[in-house]
């Protein structure tokens, strides 16, 4: 009996089936999108080699949760600073220049670097988490070389006795080329 | 070595695929020029490490200190490098926050520019602090004293900002970088594929990754804005806050940030003429690009020489008489020309660009840039080195200070590390932003012509 790697399964996923769809024009994505939104498709990948709103809006998805991180991140920043300062002051207390052991204002320029440090490291992983390992799909879904350069494309994961249908509305809305994964 | 990109001809427009190709083409072999000037970088370093060697085998002596004068041409370069960097940030974040679509050409070197910048003023602090093998007590560790450093201290701030700006700024670079690497992944080969494959960390420029990478990026933007903001101040306040006359003002913040920006600015441009002569991307970075930066520089240049105007003036309408004296012994004393090169290079020389012939010539921008930068490194002698030396209240110790070998030695060192690691960056990585290049452009549509 062959032992499967249990790492490949994580590491190496077999393909998503569907068909890749290849365009030259914005236009003709937003309107493939638009089509196929309407056709009841949900969970079909957008590549574009540039943030277009246009394709935002024809997407029209939830606000990505990233800034949840950056709140976090921030306020736990500001609160490390805080604790850093107040607890280090007190632990060993010296009067310095007749101010209070633990004197708020020389320490608020801690706890503002403290709150951008965190706030801009906690967006990183937010980033990192939600667009690599909280990602659909990753790694499985067909691509081309070309859609980091000048193209725009469309795969949509569907089993083979549909795909021919999405095929026809992907050539409809004007892909220069379509093919199956 | 990715296929060489041909110009679009006249009247067509600059496509998607010309921006990707003459942008991954600075990747491929520079050229005799390039490898020039890595090499006079290195042997500047080497000549930088060499002293640096002989200061930790004999100590801080071998540098031209002399009472009352302790913080002298290091710190000078460490304040002259932090405010290098500023501008990288201002363009990258504030502009970026801005929507000013002309950032996006030179936007990447700056960033690239802040990083190793900054990369170079952290080691002065540590050349500075004598028994250089103990900076890690400049950290909050727990040690068996039980001692923790002096939060009221403007010298740890500074450490939490520079930290702070440090690690901010790198992970802004690696992250406007990830797209624009996984766009030179798809149309380069060889060991550069592979490189970039994996430092691209599997970007496909997916509706998802799109997603969450632009809101991130606005939020990294808008934590980068503030930071710059505060860094140059609180590095300021490392004066400030101390009773020297000449450094105790409360106009040092917005003064040490306004000529920061104008020095990075002018080192920007440094930068730029000969990063765009070496991998010709004249029509990427074009003159347009060159005559916004000089808008910049002398937007900030009149904002240093007004703060110049007011410190004097303060001073004298002060009517302290430590003050009106240190700010006379600037002007007057042993140090004259050290003042007078600041003025000169500083508060005159950017009177030049309100002539658009300059603002457009990038020779005239090129020379004008080197002389900001050398007018800013003496803003920093001067504040630093000269109100210690003509400090009123210790007159009986007055000394003439004398910088030695070791300090030009390990001052040119800084320049040779500066520019090793910002030619090596624009060598290997994409020093223009593919990605946002094309954002300025206008997007491929049905009916109208796509090829170049």
């Amino acid at each position: 009996m062959k032992l499967v790697n249990p790492l490949t399964a994580i590491f190496h996923p077999p393909p998503t089936p569907g068909v890749l769809g290849v365009f030259g024009h914005l236009d003709a994505t937003v309107e493939a999108i638009g089509k196929l939104r309407h056709g009841g498709h949900t969970d079909f990948t957008v590549y574009s080699p540039i943030p277009r709103h246009e394709i935002e809006d024809a997407l029209d998805q939830p606000v990505s949760p990233v800034r949840m991180f950056t709140l976090i991140g921030g306020i736990a920043g500001c609160a490390i600073g805080a604790w850093l300062t107040l607890y280090m002051s007190y632990d060993w207390p010296i009067v310095l220049g007749g101010k209070p052991v633990g004197s708020i204002p020389p320490y608020v320029v801690i706890m503002f670097e403290m709150t951008i440090l965190f706030g801009a490291l906690a967006t990183i992983l937010g980033i990192l988490f939600n667009a690599l390992f909280a990602a659909r799909r990753l790694g499985t879904v067909a691509y081309d070389a070309r859609f980091t350069n000048d193209k725009f494309g469309i795969f949509v994961p569907c089993e083979a006795a549909r795909a021919g249908q999405v095929e026809a509305l992907l050539r409809g809305t004007g892909a220069e080329e379509v093919r199956r994964a | 070595m990715p296929e060489t990109a041909t110009a679009p001809a006249r009247g067509t427009r600059v496509t998607y695929d010309f921006v990707t190709r003459s942008i991954a083409r600075t990747l491929g072999h520079p050229g005799k020029g390039y490898f020039a000037l890595l090499g006079s970088a290195v042997a500047l370093l080497a000549v930088g490490i060499g002293c640096l060697l002989l200061l930790l085998r004999y100590g801080l002596g071998l540098a031209g200190y002399s009472h009352p004068v302790y913080w002298a041409v290091y710190i000078t370069c460490f304040v002259f490098w932090v405010g290098i960097a500023h501008s990288g940030t201002l363009i990258s974040a504030i502009l970026f926050l801005f929507r000013s679509g002309w950032r996006t050409a030179v936007y990447r070197t700056a960033e690239a520019m802040t990083v190793f910048a900054v990369m170079t003023a952290g080691l002065f602090p540590l050349i500075h602090i004598g028994r250089q093998w103990y900076f890690y007590w400049l950290i909050p560790y727990p040690n068996e004293r039980g001692l923790w450093p002096n939060f009221k201290s403007p010298l740890i701030w500074d450490e939490f900002a520079i930290g702070t700006y440090f690690t901010v700024s790198t992970v802004f670079l690696i992250m406007g970088l990830i797209p624009d690497i996984a766009a030179a992944r798809d149309v380069v080969s060889g060991w550069r594929k592979r490189l970039y494959a994996i430092t691209s960390l599997g970007w496909r420029g997916t509706n998802e990754q799109w997603r969450h990478y632009t809101r991130g990026y606005l939020y990294l933007a808008a934590l980068a804005t503030p930071l710059v903001l505060s860094v140059h101040s609180v590095v300021s306040w490392d004066f400030a806050m101390a009773i020297v006359p000449g450094w105790h003002a409360t106009l040092f913040a917005p003064y040490f940030v306004a000529g920061a920006i104008y020095s990075g600015v002018a080192m920007v441009i440094t930068l730029l003429v000969p990063i765009r002569k070496l991998f010709h991307l004249d029509e990427l970075i074009t003159v347009h690009h060159f005559e916004n930066l000089a808008k910049l520089c002398l937007l900030t240049g009149l904002i240093v020489s007004y703060a110049y105007c007011v410190e004097n003036f303060t001073a004298w309408f002060g009517g302290h008489h430590a003050e009106r004296a240190a700010f006379w012994y600037r002007a007057f004393g042993p140090f004259w020309w050290a003042s007078w090169t600041m003025n000169i290079c500083n508060g005159i020389l950017p009177w030049l660009l309100w002539f658009k012939k300059i603002r457009t010539s990038i020779l005239g921008l090129f020379v004008i840039s080197i002389f900001v930068n050398i007018g800013m490194w003496f803003e920093r002698f001067v504040i630093i080195v000269v109100s210690l030396a003509g400090e009123p209240y210790e007159r009986f110790a007055n000394a003439t200070y004398n910088p030695t070998w070791a300090d030009w030695g390990i001052m040119a060192g800084s320049f040779g590390w500066f520019f090793m690691w910002f030619l090596l960056f624009v060598k290997n990585f994409p020093a223009v932003s593919i990605s946002e290049v094309k954002e300025v452009l206008p997007a491929p549509t049905r009916g109208k012509a796509v090829h170049a």
